[in-house]
């Protein structure tokens, strides 16, 4: 098992260019899961791989509509900004910061 | 901390209602249990009428679907009802034994129609009018009689009444009064009640007291105590309604009509609590929605601990859902010394109105054929105000004619007039939730304020606002339609026929070229674009992996973990040592937790890790089983001709071939199938999408049959000799099916909104059949095994199925 680094790191997560767009690819951080989605514009977002719902579950094989994805199993609609669960439903889930430099994409832990 | 429990006994539209007030407060206050004496999920009961008048059906009253209460984590126990409440060991039990303990119990067990002990009233035949249950017996009789007695000419008697001569029976109703509706209506409103009444077919027998129901079993007929008799074969008994307190009672908690409650509804017993029509509130017990919510509104919050005014009591109105009949009445209705009365009464045009003045204020309204000042009159009469300043004509703002100006009146009504009474919904609400969240349709406005929910009469003045607040973009056949989802004002044909007529080939396309107002539509519309676009072009199409929902694009299905099933096929349930052995290594070698035969024939794998997949899927070497997809999901077989005494086909032989030529079709919602080799239907063929029965030299074919939520027997579609023509028949039903069903309505519900006769018909022709054949045999060429494909495809890998593991190096 990896130690998380305790102060904020960027971390690369990867190639920009074959990153799929539209689907979430999940990568594994020691214990976390975090999911990376490419929008169709291009940019990606970075969010927690668990659903906020109080049941759980995970978010990463949701569909995805602009820069919201639909949770999977209950169908909560999520902002990939700010990882805001939309009304009527209640909740957050966790965001990263992303850039991309030369191709890479760097993640903010 | 451990969240505390709430439970409600009663899963009506009262206690539902404090659910979702408490929910809307605080989403996770408590642990929520409900006990339901119903089959159903909450329904709208005040629609009852209109599915009896033939205006709605039973499936579209629902007021919560099952999946609300999963997605709210509410746990329901329906069809089971709550035996008894212990308050001391704060439990309740239910019919099954089921022990519950509850932190704060509500009661809302709603009423029971009252059944007027008469000799006879036991007789088959004999009913009230309060729930589905009691609908569904009216349906079933009048599908098989011709004469049906409503006793009780008040609200549910007529309303019943007018559904019975819908449904073709021939009815008279009785009543113990001289006219009809005598705690609403003076008399000459009544007199104008009854006239369009009799014009409309119903028949009146007035002060007739009923003292036998008469008949064997069934009811033949009834006597009143004048000693006159006449013939039936439905009674409907509409006389009134009694709250059901015994639970209470027997617990020791106070109850003198109903359930005795403070202004916070609180019993007299430690956190139990009693709302809606099981309750009694400084002495009322209400028969309406609009108090029974207001009163939930109190009750949520001061279960929450929060800050709330007492609830003082409602004035309620009344209105009568019959066709043809607009009529309103409030308060009091008969003229007295100290009251001044506004009448107006044109007989020419059947309208009728009469405002009771007493001491300068509004005291009572009866309107009838033009209701349109009854929200404004209402609102003066509760809010008790001085009208000595106004003229008459002021008063009543639409005249003697009716033909008042609707949108002036939207335009003059202050913000704080209540539009929806049931719910009560203000103007400046409706408004409000217009402008900020962009609504366009009443159906939106619904469902964000609640307005028009509950009996829908408000759904005209709704409309209304929503023209004058939307202003030039108002577009009222939009506003007023079922649209494919909230992403578009076009319905599901609209948007079927422009995809047909434009040739449009991608989701995206659809959503540009239509002006969907949400980019990338959402998950209700995009599944729904592919199907119909894959439905339309079969060839040209090319499928949108990411538009289909998460078990359709990983082809397995999620379980509540984020791990996967995988359920390979099992040709018409058959198997062989060579599979199962496959299938016990795969399960050693990726641990994988649970082994189970399904309900459809065949074994599951359940709990795989999503990165094992497609390592499963290979090792397995076999054809996914689509158990997760909207598509043909088993054909369940039994053994039949080749081994069974009865047996009179080969019924595995054609359910084998019959699932390897239909797998992987796209169907608006999952297809099953069954064939069984005799009536005895071991395979269950009557409760499937498509099910077949052998007989002696032939097969007969049921269709719509469901085993799921909505249980529904199948219907005979048609006899036919040959599995050749059972092959064509099928292809034909499905294709059929394809094409004018809703994306996501099984073919229960199908058959029913188009007709079992009119799908006949259409399947009768030859030509017609060939052609739809045709259409099935070239989508089928669409698909190929997804399994394999993934295995095949590094990209799909990659895309779907990979985690990366990142070792964490620092830049
Ligand atoms: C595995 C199985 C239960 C079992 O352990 O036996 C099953 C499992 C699920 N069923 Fe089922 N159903 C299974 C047979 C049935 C049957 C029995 C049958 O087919 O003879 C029925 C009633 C018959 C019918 O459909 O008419 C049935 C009626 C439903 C329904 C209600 C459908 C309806 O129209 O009312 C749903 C919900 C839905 O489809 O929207 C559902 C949905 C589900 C889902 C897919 C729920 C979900 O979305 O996650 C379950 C997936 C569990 C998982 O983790 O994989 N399942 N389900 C059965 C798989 C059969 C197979 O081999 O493919
Ligand atoms: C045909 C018809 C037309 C109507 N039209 C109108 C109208 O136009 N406008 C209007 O405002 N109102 C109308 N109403 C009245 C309105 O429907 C009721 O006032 C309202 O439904 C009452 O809500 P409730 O929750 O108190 O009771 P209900 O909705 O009856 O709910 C009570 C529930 O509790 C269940 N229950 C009872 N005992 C138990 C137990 N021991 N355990 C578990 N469950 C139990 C019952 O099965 C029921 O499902 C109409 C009613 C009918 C029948
Ligand atoms: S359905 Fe008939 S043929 Fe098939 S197993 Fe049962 S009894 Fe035998
Ligand atoms: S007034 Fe009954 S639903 Fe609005």
């Amino acid at each position: 098992m990896i130690d998380m680094p305790q102060t904020l790191t960027k971390v690369d997560v990867g190639n920009y260019q074959t990153l799929a767009h539209q689907a979430g690819k999940v990568i594994r951080l020691g214990e976390k899961e975090i999911v990376l989605f490419k929008l169709s514009t291009g940019e990606v977002k970075a969010v927690e791989n668990k659903s906020p719902h109080p049941k759980g579950g995970t978010l990463a094989d949701g569909l995805v509509s602009g820069s919201y994805v639909y949770c999977p199993l209950y169908d909560w609609k999520i902002s990939l900004n700010d990882g805001k669960v939309q009304a009527p439903d209640e909740g957050q889930v966790k965001t990263y910061e992303v850039n991309v430099e030369d191709n890479r994409i760097l993640l903010t832990i | 901390m451990e969240k505390r429990h709430l439970v409600l006994i009663g899963n009506g539209m009262a206690g539902v209602r404090v659910v979702e007030e408490i929910l809307k407060l605080t989403p996770d206050a408590f642990h929520i249990t409900i006990f339901g004496n119903e089959p159903y999920p909450n329904y709208n009961r005040i629609q009852l009428s209109n599915v009896l008048q033939g205006k709605t059906t039973v499936d579209d009253i629902f007021l919560n679907e099952w999946e609300w209460y999963r997605e709210n984590n509410i746990t329901l126990y329906t069809n089971e009802a709550v035996a008894k409440i212990n308050p001391k060991l704060k439990t309740v039990i239910s019919s099954t034994g089921r022990i519950v303990a509850y932190d704060e119990l509500i009661i809302a067990t709603g009423s029971s129609s009252f059944i007027l002990p008469v000799p006879g009233a036991d007789k088959q035949g004999v009913t009230g009018f309060r729930d589905i249950q009691d609908c569904e017996n009216m349906m079933e009789v009048a599908r098989t009689h011709k004469k049906a007695v409503v006793i009780g000419g008040g609200l549910l008697g007529l309303e019943a009444a007018r559904g019975l001569i819908d449904l073709g029976m021939e009815v008279h109703v009785v009543h113990l009064m001289p006219h009809l509706m005598e705690r609403q209506l003076d008399e000459t409103a009544a007199t104008m009640l009854k006239e369009e009444l009799e014009a409309q077919g119903m028949k009146f027998l007035f002060e007739k007291q009923t003292s036998e129901i008469l008949g064997d079993d069934r009811v033949k007929g009834l006597r009143f105590s004048d000693g006159t008799e006449i013939e039936t074969d439905l009674v409907v008994m509409a006389v009134g309604i009694k709250p059901n307190t015994q639970l209470a009672k027997e617990a020791g908690i106070n109850v003198n009509r109903g359930i005795v409650v403070n202004d916070f509804m609180e019993t007299t017993t430690p956190n139990v609590y009693a709302v809606g029509e099981c309750a009694e509130h400084r002495e009322v017990t209400y028969g309406m929605v609009a108090p029974l919510y207001e009163q939930g509104k109190v009750l949520a919050q001061r279960i929450l601990g929060l800050d709330v005014e007492p609830y003082e009591g409602t004035v309620t109105g009344t209105q009568l859902k019959v066709s043809d009949v607009d009529l309103y009445s409030a308060g009091e209705i008969i003229d007295d010394k100290s009251t001044k009365a506004i009448k107006v009464h044109n007989e020419f045009e059947g309208i009728y109105k009469k405002i009771l003045v007493r001491d300068n204020r509004v005291v009572g309204i009866v309107l009838y054929g033009d209701t349109k000042d009854s929200t404004k009159l209402f609102r003066m009469l509760v809010d008790k105000e001085d009208v000595s300043g106004k003229t008459s004509a002021s008063i009543l703002d639409s005249g003697c004619c009716g033909g008042g100006q609707a949108d002036m009146s939207v335009d003059s009504m202050p913000d704080t007039e209540i539009v929806c009474g049931c719910n009560g919904v203000s103007k400046g609400t409706i408004v409000e939730a217009i402008q900020t969240k962009g609504l366009t349709t009443v159906d939106q406005v619904s469902s964000c304020t609640n307005a028009g929910r509950s009996c829908g009469r408000c759904k005209g003045l709704v409309g209304e606002i929503l023209a004058y607040t939307l202003g030039d973009s108002f577009d009222a056949t939009k506003a007023n339609k079922k649209t494919l989802c909230g992403c578009t004002t076009l319905s599901r044909d609209e948007v079927v026929a422009e995809i047909k007529e434009k040739g449009m080939l991608s989701t995206k396309e659809v959503m540009n070229v239509l002006g969907w107002n949400n980019e990338e539509g959402c998950s209700k519309c995009r599944p729904a674009l592919n199907y119909y676009l894959g439905m339309i072009h079969p060839e040209e199409y090319l499928d949108e992996r990411d538009s289909r929902l998460v078990n359709e694009k990983m082809h397995a299905n999620i379980q509540k973990d984020g791990t996967y099933s995988v359920v390979p096929r099992m040709y018409g349930g058959v198997t062989n040592a060579d599979d199962l052995k496959k299938i016990a290594e795969v399960t050693e070698k990726y641990n994988i937790p649970l082994v189970k035969l399904t309900g459809g024939q065949r074994i599951a794998l359940l709990g795989v890790k999503k990165e094992d997949l497609t390592n499963v899927w290979e090792d397995l070497g076999m054809p996914s089983g689509y158990a997760y997809g909207k598509t043909l999901r088993t054909v369940k077989t039994c053994v039949g001709s080749q081994f069974c005494r009865y047996g009179t086909q080969d019924t595995m032989q054609l359910g084998i071939d019959l699932e390897k030529k239909f797998e992987r079709l796209d169907t608006p919602h999952k297809f099953k199938m069954g064939v069984s080799g005799c009536p005895r239907n071991c395979a269950e063929s009557g409760i499937k999408d498509m099910g077949i029965v052998g007989i002696d030299g032939g097969f007969e074919l049921y269709v719509g049959g469901n085993g799921g939520t909505d249980l529904r027997a199948g219907d005979l579609l048609c006899t036919l000799k040959t599995e050749e023509e059972v092959m064509e028949m099928i292809s034909s039903y499905i294709q059929y099916y394809r094409e004018t069903a809703n994306y996501l309505e099984r073919t229960s519900t199908w058959i029913e909104r188009v007709g079992l006769e009119h799908v006949k018909e259409v399947l009768q022709d030859a030509e017609v059949r060939k052609e739809l054949t045709a259409k099935l045999d070239r989508s089928l060429t669409r698909y190929s095994e997804p399994w394999n494909e993934a295995l095949k495809n590094q990209q799909i890998r990659e895309k779907y199925y990979k985690t990366e593991e990142i070792p964490v190096v620092l830049v």
